[in-house]
């Protein structure tokens, strides 16, 4: 049985959509920051969800991808700019380059990896997907031409024709707007044939074998699916942040993502949105009243994982649902 | 030279899986939090050091203070996550990293703690025409093998070490004997704690205590408990020095070795990256060959 909340997904959503820009045009510019920055999070955590909360393929390395698309940004936009790699076509400032890029690389890493991290289960999964990501992050942090451990300045954003990234309601609007696309996708992705094989070979991978389904098949492409989506959150937080560096890909942020997965609910079309909600709001609010605003979060980590089950969106959909559904939080996964 | 210094990384890197291993071979628990007993472990040491003037000494005391760390956080927080989902252990522990981490800075500050060598660790051997090296280094690779070929008796000559074998094959069987599991589940974390606490105060003189020192190693733990095969002994020991001398000879040798058939300047950008992904590239390939690692244990 799913569980999927779609009033509560529609509220969210429209609230996403008018109040952020509402605000910025009444003058408060730094809620729009904030929101643009909750729509990327909520694209990686949403992409997460494909393979963690559907799947049960419980993977510590998601951070890399969107350090990999943020540097598919980076590393055009500073050969546009300084010379070289002209010959191979990547040095360009254009989105058009960007996009696809990133999302070529993001899924040939991920099939590259998947390939081998599928073939192993349960904790090993977790960390070979978390060493993988770490070779990523050391390999950049050695690669001095682009600034190495120091990070990358982007000095333009990704161009489009028709529209600037540099006005932050564009950028904005771009941000929801794949997020849409991607809960969209996601969404029909799990409804699909596919999605309930994907499902199935978390309850019972035994029992689809047998059945005949090749379901490490299955998995690799949904692990696919879900880097490149990651990568499409990491290009569009270059052109955010317009500062790369690979503490974006470091193992905590990982963490992190699976956090606003796992605190806003596994397998729900919403959860990611208000896992990334929560983290966010966390973060803020935390981090006014403390420097050490670590240390509320990792107790709240703690209690969360320990005291609670089927996350923000079952306790948020449970309250404001009329009917009398029980939705059913996925327990007992295999990751 | 470059040898040497694999085998000191190597050793480093075992005291600090085995207890990972340990913890997940009987408890069946996956502590991230691990390498934060490494950084504790490094801290305390640090700054008894520097308040004592006296690094053994520091040490011997810090190693029980590591130990009471591992003890209350098995306690608290980690009995409470036994049997529950591996992914439930993972973010709670990655909770406790950053308690820990920022318990430490509160206490301690954000700045690295140097540690200084007493006079007798800082000299230098000569071993025959050539070869020079530092007395602290061998001192590492002696307490590494010593801490080694103690667990090595400890788990497989003593009653404390049959409990820990048989509680990993059947916790059930062992705790129907009669048998104190919680106690014995609490000084197994205790001990894994101090493994990681004593590699942390070994490293702290050559690179200086930080707070980031366990974000560093973990994942090279965990490299390595995946290659040897997680909850083995052997495995990890073994995959510890092979991977404590691939990542120092890498970096130590890739550079040359690229030059050979490379432009200077195409090998000074490739060599640091590919020597960084080394030891990735051979746990994949371990991986692809055997998804349980080398020595997977054979029950469970």
């Amino acid at each position: 049985m799913q569980s999927h909340y779609p009033k509560l997904t529609l509220a969210v959503m429209v609230l996403l959509a008018i109040v952020p820009p509402a605000l910025y045009l009444s003058g408060h510019t730094f809620y729009l920051d904030v929101a643009t920055r909750l729509t990327i999070l909520a694209i990686a955590a949403v992409s997460l969800n494909l393979i963690l909360g559907y799947g049960g393929l419980v993977s510590f390395g998601h951070a890399a991808y969107v350090g990999l698309g943020a540097y598919a940004v980076g590393i055009p936009a500073y050969h546009a700019l300084y010379g070289g790699l002209e010959g191979w076509g990547l040095a360009s400032a254009s989105g058009l380059l960007h996009f696809p890029l990133a999302i070529a690389v993001c899924a040939l890493f991920a099939l590259i990896t998947g390939m081998v991290c599928l073939r192993t289960k349960g904790v090993y999964f977790i960390m070979i997907t978390m060493a993988f990501a770490q070779m990523v992050y050391y390999a950049i942090v050695s690669i001095k031409t682009y600034g190495g451990d120091d990070g990358l300045t982007i000095d333009s954003r990704s161009e489009f024709p028709g529209i600037s990234l540099d006005d932050p309601l564009q950028l904005f609007a771009l941000c929801y707007g794949m997020l849409v696309l991607c809960m969209w996708l996601v969404r029909t992705i799990v409804h699909s044939r596919f999605g309930m094989v994907l499902q199935g070979a978390k309850g019972n991978n035994e029992r689809l074998i047998t059945m005949g389904y090749n379901t490490y098949r299955y998995q690799l492409i949904a692990y696919v699916i879900s880097g490149a989506m990651a990568g499409l959150a990491g290009v569009l937080l270059g052109n955010f942040t317009t500062f790369i560096s690979p503490e974006m890909m470091d193992w905590t942020r990982s963490g992190e993502l699976m956090f606003m997965v796992i605190l806003g609910g596994v397998a729900t079309t919403v959860g990611p949105v208000l896992g990334a909600v929560a983290f966010l709001l966390i973060e803020e609010v935390l981090s006014t009243i403390t420097v050490y605003w670590q240390l509320p979060f990792g107790i709240l980590l703690m209690l969360v994982v320990i005291y609670s089950k089927g996350g923000l969106s079952q306790i948020v959909g449970q309250w404001s649902s009329k009917h009398s559904r029980s939705p059913k939080p996925t327990e007992g996964s295999n990751p | 030279m470059q040898i040497l210094n694999g085998l000191q990384l190597g050793l480093l890197l075992f005291l600090v899986a085995s207890g990972l291993t340990l913890v997940f071979g009987i408890l069946d628990f996956v502590n991230l939090a691990h390498a934060s007993l490494y950084m504790v472990g490094a801290m305390v040491c640090a700054s008894l050091t520097l308040s004592l003037d006296n690094f053994l000494l520091a040490v011997l005391l810090s190693l029980p203070i590591t130990a009471v760390v591992g003890w209350v956080v098995e306690r608290v927080v980690a009995r409470r996550l036994y049997g529950r989902d591996h992914l439930d252990q993972v973010l709670a522990t990655f909770g406790l990293i950053l308690v820990l981490t920022t318990g430490a800075h509160l206490i301690w500050g954000p700045q690295g703690i140097a540690v200084p060598l007493p006079q007798w660790l800082q000299g230098q051997v000569s071993l025959g025409e050539t070869l020079v090296l530092p007395v602290y280094r061998l001192v590492i690779i002696a307490t590494g093998l010593a801490a080694a070929g103690f667990l090595f008796w400890l788990v497989n000559y003593t009653r404390l070490g049959m409990l820990i074998r048989a509680g990993a094959s059947n916790r059930q069987m062992v705790s129907a004997l009669g048998i104190n599991i919680e106690l014995l589940f609490s000084v197994v974390f205790a001990l894994g704690a101090v493994l990681a606490g004593l590699a942390g105060m070994l490293i702290a003189p050559i690179t200086e205590a930080s707070l980031g020192m366990g974000n560093n190693i973990i994942i090279t733990a965990f490299v390595v408990i995946i290659v040897g095969g997680i909850g083995s002994m052997k495995g990890a020991f073994i995959a510890a020095m092979l991977i404590g001398l691939i990542d120092t000879l890498g970096r130590a040798y890739l550079d040359g070795a690229f030059k050979l058939f490379m432009t200077s300047e195409a090998a000074e950008n490739s060599a640091p990256a590919l020597s960084a992904m080394l030891i990735y590239i051979i746990m994949a390939l371990v991986l692809a060959f055997k998804p349980k690692g080398l020595f997977p244990p054979k029950v469970r």
